[in-house]
């Protein structure tokens, strides 16, 4: 993977306080089970955004409704100020929202390549393109003809991941990338995306794992049983707070 | 020589059960659908193509040329208008939906045409034939039906390997949930699998017009046929699909060959299960690849 930029500072010009999503009192349920109350935040363009938080508190659930995998019952999810709540999946992809799912789910019978170009179905324009995405995951280029199914757990995560820039996102959405993987692959893969952070991309990302999500943050939401118990800039949070927010001590 | 020929005449008609199973594979392969109706489809285009004969008095190759078209579109709306509303977790959904329409195709055919058995006259190619020996003959029909399964199943290989559709088609056979998120959007996905099954077996069903006479109630026997090859060649595997349509074919005609007339359809379910016994997942075993 390629070496990160040593700062944040070669962000592209953002639209200064842009709001890129907005969620107010959104409500989603399985069935009778709701598994968010009322969650309501904003995130500004060029902004990460990461949400933390056990096992159930409702962070997969959050990024799935973003990305239209799941309709809210009530509450309102805004992308770029338009409402998507009725938007099917694939056409927000087509808006620029575009999700790294949990457990990667990359096409296993399609070769690398083939699911790089899957990435770029919708025809979205932008910098990304398959030479800028295998510039960030060097490690990709010399397995573009094997078969995805049969890469290691972190050459998936780095296919999923240039998969969903491939569709050139205003927002990115990646949940758990770290999830199974060695630390040395974790290290990896946060140093691209401090690289995609220096880009400029938005991006909504859900861990378990705070303190490499605290490497990369512009804000940190923590979510414990569909709730937000937490939230702030991480140089405003102490250790012990977001521990009592995340145990709901 | 005999048994040679009667192989030989075997291998030819496994083209014609191939494409007929060809749209079959497609479609359970990219959504794991079972068609029920998928055979009654085939004779309905058959009926079809008899009716813009005799209708506009067209020849067999544009009457049959339209009758794909039309299945074409057909395929898709029904589709996009039925059986994406029943496809989720219940998987009896729909069977059940397809089962009622193969019963309604069926019942319309008969008020439209009678059960009569009809045919479709396509000239002297059907009697023609290459004399090889004195106890070998190739017809010229059967072969061209053999050669047009191959290159249907080649063409079909390439849209799903070589087109932006095709990758689309194999990424949501792999994962549909995924697939979405990505920008594809099923239910079109879906609608466009349906419509070249149908223009597949649009063409089969013509073909089976001409080599044979056929009646409403053929679809059934066309089904059984087509699962067997389906499921001898491995589920959704579409070059496994036409291994499995000779296999069904030679043991058929080789059975006939050895018991008579009447018992080359039982030795051809009998080597059908005996493959399913030894090879449950039969011979490629596959979700949508060619």
């Amino acid at each position: 993977m390629s070496s990160a930029p040593s700062e944040h500072g070669s962000k592209r010009p953002l639209r200064s306080g842009t709001t890129v999503l907005e969620l107010k009192d959104v409500d989603v349920f399985y069935g009778d089970f709701q598994a968010l109350f009322k969650v309501s935040f904003k995130v500004e363009e060029g902004q990460t955004f990461a949400c933390i938080g056990a096992n159930g508190g409702g962070k997969s659930t959050l990024l799935r409704t973003i990305a239209g995998a799941m309709r809210p019952r009530s509450g309102e999810v805004l992308f770029q100020g338009q409402p998507v709540d009725t938007v099917a999946a694939h056409d927000r992809v087509k808006m620029g929202i575009a999700l790294v799912p949990e457990g990667r789910r990359v096409f296993p019978s399609l070769s690398v390549l083939e699911n790089l170009q899957i990435g770029s179905y919708g025809g979205r324009k932008g910098d990304w393109n398959q030479e800028s995405v295998l510039e960030l995951f060097p490690l990709l280029k010399p397995l573009l003809k094997r078969g995805a199914g049969s890469l290691s757990g972190g050459e998936q995560q780095a296919l999923a991941i240039g998969r969903a820039l491939m569709s050139n996102p205003e927002l990115l959405l990646l949940d758990e990338v770290s999830l199974g993987l060695a630390p040395v692959v974790i290290k990896r893969i946060y140093e691209a995306m401090v690289h995609l952070v220096g880009t400029g991309t938005t991006i909504v990302l859900v861990e378990q794992d705070v303190q490499h999500v605290l490497t990369v943050a512009d804000y940190v939401a923590c979510f414990l049983e569909g709730r937000i118990s937490l939230e702030g800039k991480p140089s405003e949070l102490t250790s012990e707070a977001i521990t009592a927010a995340y145990f709901g001590m | 020589m005999t048994w040679v020929n009667v192989a030989l005449q075997g291998i030819l008609l496994g083209g014609l059960y191939a494409l007929f199973a060809t749209g079959l594979a497609l479609v359970f392969g990219v959504m794991r659908m079972v068609n029920l109706a998928h055979g009654d489809l085939g004779i309905l285009a058959a009926f079809v193509c008899l009716f813009i004969v005799q209708s506009l008095s067209l020849g067999v190759i544009w009457a049959g040329a339209i009758t794909i078209v039309i299945m074409f579109v057909v395929g898709y709306l029904l589709q996009r208008g039925l059986l994406n509303y029943t496809l989720g977790s219940d998987d009896t959904r729909p069977i059940v939906v397809t089962f009622g329409l193969s019963i309604i195709i069926q019942n319309a055919l008969i008020m439209w045409w009678s059960a009569d058995s009809q045919g479709l006259d396509a000239g002297a190619i059907e009697n023609a034939s290459i004399t090889i020996s004195k106890q070998l003959a190739i017809g010229w029909f059967p072969l061209l039906v053999f050669v047009l399964s191959i290159v249907v199943i080649a063409l079909l290989q390439l849209f799903l390997n070589r087109t932006k559709m095709g990758r689309a088609f194999r990424a949501t056979s792999d994962d549909r949930d995924a697939a979405e998120l990505m920008g594809i959007n099923n239910r079109h996905i879906y609608g466009l699998a349906m419509a070249v099954a149908l223009a597949i077996v649009a063409l089969a069903g013509v073909l089976l017009a001409v080599r044979s006479t056929f009646d409403p109630t053929q679809g059934s026997f066309r089904l059984i046929f087509a699962f067997e090859a389906v499921i001898m060649g491995g589920m959704g595997s579409i070059w496994g699909t036409l291994l499995g349509g000779i296999v069904l074919g030679v043991a058929q005609t080789l059975g006939a060959q050895a018991f008579g007339a009447g018992w080359g359809l039982f030795v051809g379910h009998v080597v059908f299960l005996t493959v399913l016994a030894l090879r449950p997942s039969g011979f490629f075993a596959k979700t949508v690849t060619a």
